[in-house]
């Protein structure tokens, strides 16, 4: 069951687990503004493939706009 | 949406999801950093003087604002123990100096900026409403400092020429 955060909980989970931050919301939102080192990968291609670059190994952080 | 995509990435197989459910909206306005076209150089946060005047309720304005226009500054916060912004004292009581409590000469409840707004919208406001400062503090009310117009008009020259 995925666990929610905080924004001082996801900061020490970068600290300290490397975690890998994914915004899951449109490219164009993503280019516009988006966390360090976050990559994007939409909502829409969330998908084996698409994620196959991510770290099975380490904690995953997925994030958006806001609660909505 | 982010739930969604957390719950999406265990059906793939990941075990080790989290969701950050206040999202970029929650982590611009507490003035940490973010990345992109329009990430924190066009932001309020990069050009906040935070050495903003600040006093307590208690406080006697005589020697809360002693020095204050001599040093440039034509406002002095009144922050409870919390760094909450509570009130602010404008040019004229500062100027006054009277034998008063803070609390007695400040205007309560001002309104506030987060250091996540957009530097032309907040241009753009305070040409509208011809203010010559905005207090920025954090969503839940704490003072990160003072934007002063012609700090905000220079930044956003310089944004545009870039």
């Amino acid at each position: 069951m995925p666990t929610s955060i905080d924004r001082n909980e996801l900061q020490l989970l970068l600290t300290e687990q490397e975690a890998q931050l994914v915004e899951v919301l449109p490219a164009s939102e993503y280019e516009d503004e988006h966390l360090p080192g976050a990559i994007n990968i939409p909502l829409k291609e969330l998908d084996r493939q698409t994620t196959s670059r991510l770290d099975r190994g380490r904690p995953v952080i997925v994030y958006c706009y806001d609660y909505q | 949406m982010s739930p969604r995509a957390a719950w999406r990435l265990e059906s793939i197989g990941f075990e080790q999801v989290y969701d950050y459910v206040a999202g970029k909206a929650d982590w611009g306005s507490f003035g940490l950093p973010l990345e992109g076209a329009e990430g924190s150089e066009t932001r309020v946060a990069a050009f906040v003087r935070t050495n903003a005047p600040n006093c307590r309720l208690a406080d006697r304005v005589r020697e809360a604002c002693e020095h204050l226009e001599e040093n440039g500054w034509d406002t002095c916060f009144v922050l409870n123990d919390e760094r909450v912004v509570l009130g602010r004292i404008g040019l004229r009581a500062i100027r006054g100096r009277k034998d008063v409590t803070a609390e007695e000469a400040m205007t309560p409840g001002p309104s506030t900026i987060r250091p996540s707004a957009r530097l032309r919208n907040i241009v753009e406001r305070m040409q509208r409403q011809q203010l010559t400062s905005l207090p920025v503090t954090t969503p839940d009310g704490r003072l990160v400092g003072l934007l002063t117009r012609r700090d905000a008009e220079d930044a956003l020259a310089a944004v545009n020429e870039s």
